[in-house]
This record gives structure tokens, sequence and C-alpha cells, in this order.
């Protein structure tokens, strides 16, 4: 950028090129998000899926902080006011590790101590609507078969779902 | 009194009075604060859908369950496709926010109306989006309380899935109405000349904040709903 003597036209160039950078920045990362997504579909190894969704996380993190320092203009604005936002959100680190660890333990506490629970998990299921509706291309013929194979479906599920089921069959009509 | 006195300069120039601790005026901070807040709320959504995720042994496929296209066939397998789609528009019109805030710095009311009205449409566009997306997944039978999709390992799924999709969407896309009422209001002042009597842009930037806030938000509700 060329030092010219109108410092207001300066700043102003300097400005709209650090827009141009952080959206190009931004685009560049939500294109390489996708590509390890489509990457991810289908995906055999269970360690390189881990792999690749961590990226994906550190990758949106990335993407948050252009967002909140250049587009937000926090990282121009001073310091003390930085800190009065991005300590509390520092609450986060906890909260996060905390209930997904709580999560995972209540996970592995019901599939040692909850056989019933673990052996309704492994029951495989008919794929209902979804897959027969877009495989045949006939929406009407799907959704009808779709139906059908939801309600076969229900017979596979625990006695809460069956209530639920019969919750929302209610609540339909 | 001779602590105060005996604190470095600098210290006391800043919080000595007379002068802007944190040189923002007070509705700027003040927004900034709300954000924060909203972030706590968004947070507690996406964490407490990551326990429910963490302590269940099946979970849908994305990949499965988000993958047709407006105007496209039935059959469509386009898995990413429609939400990358309302991803870029959402970053698209963040960036014609941040066109119009600067606008604003430089008291050009002709760049801050145009890039307000890009805003304004980017954002018309995502909630189309959006409301296409709902109204297709509740035509395949997904709502609250009841989810069509089993489980990626083909064992039968529960409707937590679709719950916390359609009360996190919903959630972030309330936001995003509300965000283009706020800008609509904006460019209404400005082609008022409201802004032109005050001499600044200062509303300008605040609705600017809470627009990206939104597009912020979509960052984390997109990746932890369609890529994770």
């Amino acid at each position: 950028m060329s030092h010219t003597n109108d410092t207001h036209a300066a700043q102003d160039g300097g400005a709209i090129a650090e827009i141009k950078k952080v959206t190009i920045i931004l685009s560049v990362l939500t294109i390489v998000e996708l590509i390890l997504g489509f990457w991810m579909i289908g995906m055999e190894s269970k360690a390189l899926v881990l792999g690749v969704k961590g990226t994906i996380v550190i990758l949106m993190m990335a993407k948050a902080f252009y967002i909140v320092a250049y587009f937000m203009h926090l990282k121009h604005e001073v310091k003390n006011l930085i800190m009065t936002i991005v300590v509390p959100l520092s609450l986060f680190f906890w909260f996060i590790v905390a209930f997904l660890a709580d999560g995972n333990s209540f996970r592995n506490l019901r599939n040692t101590y909850n056989p019933y629970y673990k052996e309704q998990s492994t029951i495989k299921v008919v794929q209902p609507a979804h897959g027969e509706a877009h495989g045949g291309g006939e929406h009407e013929a799907g959704k009808g078969a779709g139906a059908a194979a939801h309600t076969d479906s229900a017979a596979h599920h625990t006695d809460s779902t069956k209530k639920q089921e019969a919750k929302n069959e209610e609540t339909k009509h | 009194m001779s602590t105060t006195t005996t604190a470095s300069p600098t210290e006391a120039k800043l919080w000595g009075g007379g002068k802007s601790p944190f040189s923002v005026e007070y509705g700027k901070v003040m927004m900034w604060y709300f954000l924060m807040s909203d972030a706590f709320t968004f947070g507690a959504f996406l964490i407490s859908y990551g326990t429910v995720r963490f302590s269940t042994n099946g979970w849908p496929d994305p990949n499965l369950v988000f993958r047709s296209f407006p105007f496209a066939p039935e059959g469509i397998n386009a898995p990413l496709v429609f939400v990358s789609v309302m991803t870029f528009i959402l970053i698209v019109s963040s960036v014609t926010m941040v066109l119009a805030v600067h606008a604003g710095h430089n008291m050009d009311k002709k760049g801050v109306v145009r890039n307000m009205i890009w805003t304004i449409i980017g954002g018309i566009a995502f909630l189309s989006c959006q409301a296409w997306e709902w109204n297709h997944l509740f035509h395949e039978g997904a709502w609250w309380g009841r989810n069509p999709f089993i489980n990626a390992d083909g064992t039968a799924s529960s409707s937590n899935f679709t719950n916390f999709f359609f009360t996190i969407t919903g959630f972030h896309g309330f936001h995003v109405f509300s965000g283009v009422l706020i800008n609509i209001i904006m460019l209404i002042m400005t082609l008022t000349n409201q802004f032109e009597k005050r001499g600044h842009y200062n509303m300008i930037e605040k609705a600017g904040l809470y627009w990206h806030f939104v597009d912020l938000v979509w960052v984390f509700v997109f990746t932890c709903f369609y890529l994770l």
C-alpha cells in the first residue's frame, strides 16, 4: 500500500484490505471444512473420523476468532474491554469438558449396569421412510411404505419410546 | 490515598476520570455484554446437545438426514450441499454488514444504504433456506417428538436428535429474524437521515455486532449438526 499524504484514504484502504483478507480466510476455512465433511462420508476408520472431527473443531474455532476479532472489531478495542468479555467466556472450557465427560460417563454406566438399555441399542431396525422414499423417487408411495416401516420398528422400541409414539399419535389426531 | 498516587501514571490516567476507560460508547459496551450472555445461552443449548449425544450409544448420520436440495429431484443424495449454500449466504451478509459499518465511519450514507440492503437480502435468503429445510424435514416426518431417521449403526433412534435440531436451529433462526428486523429499522433510520442529524453512525455498529454474532453462532450450529 502506497503511503499517500491523505492519511484518511490510507486508513480507508487498510480497512477494506483487512475486510477482503478476512473474507477470503473465512471462505477458505469453510471450504476446507466442507471438503473434510465430504471426505468423512463412509469413512471406515474410527480413529481417522475422530481426527477429522478434531480438525473441523479447530477450524471452527479459527473461524470464530476471525469473526470476533476482525468483523466484530474486538481486536482493535481497548485491552480492558477485551478482557471483560473473553475472561468470562473462558468458563466454556470447564462447561464443555465437565458436561461431555459426564455424558460419556453416563453412557458407560448404562452400558455396564443396564443390560436392557445395551440390548435395545444393538437391535437393528428397518430404515423407515427416508431411504425408501428417496431411493424410489415416488414421494407418496415412499411415504406410505415409510409409515408402515415406522410402526414395524416401533415394535422394537423400548417401552418409553412406545409411550412417546403413542403420545405423538394422539397429538397428530 | 498514597497508594493511588504511587500507581503507574498510565493507570492513573486511564481510570482517573474524565476519560472513557474502554473508549467505546455505553451502548456498544452493553451490546457486547448482551452478546456475551447470549453466547452462554447458545452454549448451554449446544453443550446439552453434546452431553446427550455423548450419553447415547447410537445417533443418526447427518449425511443421510440432510441430503436434499430445493428444486432437485426427490431421490437426490447431496449431503452438505444445501447447508454450505446457507453458510455462504450468512458469511456474505456478514461481509456486507462490515462494509456498511465501514461506510458509516466515513459518513457515507449511500454506502450504508446499499450495504444494509444487501445484508437484509442475505438475512431473508438465509431464513428462506431454513424455512425450506424445516418444511422438507417436516414432510419427511421429523418434528419435535418424532424422528423418522434411524441411527447410523442401524438401530432405532430416539427423538433427541430432532428435538435438539429444531430447538437450536429454531432459536438461531429467531435470532436471524430479529437481526433482519433490526437491520430494516437501521435502514429506515438511515434513509430518514437520523444518523446524519446525530453526526455519527454508531447505531449501525451496534446492529452490526448483533448481526456478526448471529453469523458466529451459525458457525457453531453448522459444525455441530451437519459436520460432526
